[in-house]
């Protein structure tokens, strides 16, 4: 649907014609991830990263409507039956081990996938609807993530979700009406384990879902690459089908040798040993920490300690969730006309120091609150902020951009010539906005 | 000057506003820390680290050793089972460490607490010989019995202690092995514990461990001298190595797939490798001429 030069599905043989004729699905899914879509020849291994979330997904509805089947919605017996299909599952131990693992695996993967699009600028026009669907794709994994997490009723399940929970207590007047009705008690217990249960089996197909809305909005402009030079002619471009199948066939491989790694060697490396233990209404953990792929937004919200005009919770709260809603403004709080940081010699530099500070910022809310750790969150934090709303944009309006290659073409053969595409190269300045 | 810069006024007051309050925040905790230096606990100064242990079943082939396994068992079941339950391991699972269905018979019947159970013919509540499908029963009636036997404390049930703490089988032997008299106790600085913190004296009725992580614990020290456990497999029955192989049938059983999942992960691992390589192929093939 993107390019003048798309191949054009023709079925041959004669039941996939009348097939066509009756419901054009195969041509569907040939324009969408066949050779029906023309995708730029000079993409990296970063732009794996998208499918292998898809396939994340897929791993994580398959191994979790296979425990479901085995699985015990009751305060009182949900640990007992995670412990079963441990012990007396067939295969149930790999199942839950995949499904744990698998959710880590899916973050990390939808990171590396955001952090592709902040480094090229995939969330620039004309591709802002592409974007601000993924930051909903992202609040909808971590909500789903989060849930999941607290089926297993164990310690951390429980206090995690009492914390969680607690956030919208933090709001003035309604807040602790607003967490006594969405846990349907005043504390977790069957009512929360329940609809808990109830919404993590139903996210992941709210998902699928947006991510179809996302690859839709994604095929109007065609994919971004690594130059940030829109796709020109027909030589910029090669059939997504064998060319990125193939490309990302290996790219699976590695990827599922990586989460074997996990499954089978290291499975409780990135889980707590506190879940490990029955969900305690009566005994606190020491430390209640998230999953690591919560922990920098969790140093957000721990960063705020002092009551400052509203009270210091209510500030954290609306700081972590501001950090992540931030993201829907990105578009237009950078408006630098280049889109890949390769051309953007200031901003580059900027995008490493996020990087470092999100990876600080994962430290601290990891890490014990001592007062040289709170302080670091608290630096980390206003870093984060300023960044996208400050650095972001006087670096957009100074910068003096790299010159940018005439086209895809073009830079991918001064790439294997060995010259540099700025010899042929016109100034970044005047690029075109996206055709 | 701010829609110059193409910055939405409300985005950039609220962003600006977090960021201002984070530096407040950060600025006054800089002014508490030089007012206030932070105060050292006894837990931080004095708690120590699990020591190491190599287990066969540690990497990437770790196995479970037979014969450790069943001298943990035998541990377990002439000191811990006094006062631990292990809920989730059924006697059948025995045969998990080489124990015959014979064997499991004899050791489900000759166990020492005996399985609840209603009386068939009456109905009153009464106990029976335990049966191979059982779960081993737990030394207390119920939580209340437990803490009215245990000075308020309650044992915790064992089957997944090895996964529950951090560097669970470590854990667990430098526990067994780490009770110390409290006086003249020092850290590796050089301090002295009941000179540094004299109110983190051991309450009566609690036992000094540093391994545990507020230093006091409940539990008596359970492995007291060597031969406590007469051993039949020729291993000297030292409190060291009855610590070490209980916290091995201990790890059995909170992770009794573990050796099924290690060899399933090489079975993986090549699979995926071949696969791998396969896709690797295909990709070079496909590319082929075409500069990218």
């Amino acid at each position: 649907m993107s390019f003048p030069w798309a191949k054009h599905y023709e079925p041959k043989h004669p039941l996939m014609k009348w097939v066509d004729d009756r419901l054009p699905l195969p041509r569907f899914v040939y324009n969408a991830v066949g050779a029906g879509y023309p995708v730029p020849r000079n993409l990296n291994y970063f732009w794996n990263f998208g499918v292998l979330a898809g396939a994340s997904l897929m791993i994580q509805i398959v191994t979790g409507i296979v425990l479901a089947m085995h699985y015990s919605t009751d305060a009182n017996t949900a640990f007992l039956s995670v412990e079963g299909i441990m012990r007396d599952v067939n295969a149930g131990w790999f199942l839950r081990y995949a499904h744990a693992n698998g959710a880590s695996m899916f973050l990390a993967v939808v990171y590396i996938h955001i952090g592709r699009g902040l480094y090229y600028g995939s969330y620039k026009p004309p591709r802002e609807m592409v974007w601000l669907l993924g930051v909903v794709i992202f609040l909808l994994i971590m909500a789903t993530a989060f849930m999941g997490y607290v089926l297993p009723w164990g310690q951390m399940s429980f206090w995690g979700a009492q914390v969680i929970t607690g956030f919208f207590s933090a709001l003035p007047l309604v807040g602790e009406s607003i967490r006594v009705w969405l846990l349907g008690g005043y504390a977790p217990d069957a009512a929360a384990l329940n609809r808990f249960f109830s919404l993590h089996y139903l996210m992941p197909f709210v998902i699928a879902g947006v991510i179809i809305l996302h690859i839709w909005a994604l095929h109007i402009p065609g994919s971004n690459n690594p130059t940030g030079v829109e796709v020109k002619d027909e030589q910029d471009t090669v059939p997504f089908h064998p060319y990125y199948t193939a490309k990302d066939g290996f790219g699976l491989g590695v990827f599922l040798l990586i989460f074997a790694g996990f499954i089978f060697f290291q499975p409780n490396l990135l889980g707590h040993p506190d879940n490990y233990i029955p969900a305690n209404p009566l005994s606190t953990p020491a430390h209640i920490v998230p999953e690591w792929y919560f922990l920098p937004f969790y140093a957000i919200l721990k960063s705020f300690t002092i009551d400052f005009i509203m009270p210091a919770k209510l500030w954290g709260v609306l700081a972590m969730f501001g950090s992540i809603l931030l993201l829907f403004f990105l578009p237009w709080l950078d408006t630098s006309p280049v889109r890949s940081a390769n051309y953007r010699p200031v901003y580059r530099w900027f995008l490493v120091a996020l990087l470092v500070d999100v990876l600080v910022l994962g430290y601290v809310g990891g890490a014990e609150p001592r007062a040289g750790v709170i302080l670091l969150g608290q630096l980390a934090s206003a870093y984060y902020f300023l960044h996208f709303l400050v650095i972001l944009p006087i670096v957009s309006a100074m910068e003096r951009p790299r010159p940018l290659p005439n086209s895809i073409t073009e830079a991918v053969l001064h790439k294997e010539g060995g010259t540099s595409p700025a010899q042929t190269a016109m100034h970044g300045g005047a690029l075109a906005p996206a055709e | 000057m701010l829609s110059f810069l193409g910055v939405r006024p409300i985005a950039f007051a609220a962003g600006l506003a977090f960021a201002l309050m984070a530096l407040i925040g950060g600025f006054s905790t800089i002014g508490a820390m030089v007012s206030e230096p932070e105060k050292p606990t006894a837990e931080h100064e004095f708690h120590l680290a699990p020591r190491e242990a190599d287990f066969s079943f540690n990497g990437v082939t770790g196995t479970f050793d037979e014969r450790q396994m069943q001298r943990g068992f035998q541990v377990f079941k002439e000191v811990c089972s006094a006062c631990h339950s292990l809920k989730l391991v059924a006697f059948r699972d025995l045969q998990g460490i080489g124990y015959s269905e014979a064997e499991v018979k004899a050791i489900a019947s000759q166990w020492a607490i005996e399985t609840p159970a209603p009386n068939p013919e009456t109905g009153e509540l009464a106990t029976r010989k335990n049966l191979p499908s059982d779960r081993f029963p737990a030394p207390f009636a119920n939580e209340i019995a437990a803490r009215a036997a245990n000075n308020n404390a309650v044992p915790p049930d064992l089957s997944l202690m090895a996964k529950a703490r951090h560097h669970g089988p470590e854990y667990i032997y430098s526990l067994l092995t780490g009770y110390r008299n409290q006086v003249g106790f020092k850290n590796k600085d050089g301090q002295e514990l009941l000179r540094e913190f004299p109110e983190a004296k051991t309450p009566a009725g609690l036992h000094f461990n540093p391994y545990f992580p507020t230093l006091n614990l409940a539990m008596t020290p359970p492995l007291t001298s060597n031969g406590q456990v007469q051993y039949t497999d020729g291993t000297a029955p030292t409190v060291d190595n009855m610590a070490r192989d209980v916290a091995a049938f201990l790890t059995w059983t909170a992770e009794p797939k573990l050796q099924v999942r290690h060899q399933a992960g090489w079975a993986a691992a090549i699979f995926l490798l071949i696969f791998c390589g396969l896709a690797w192929g295909a990709y070079q093939n496909v590319w082929r001429g075409v500069k990218h």
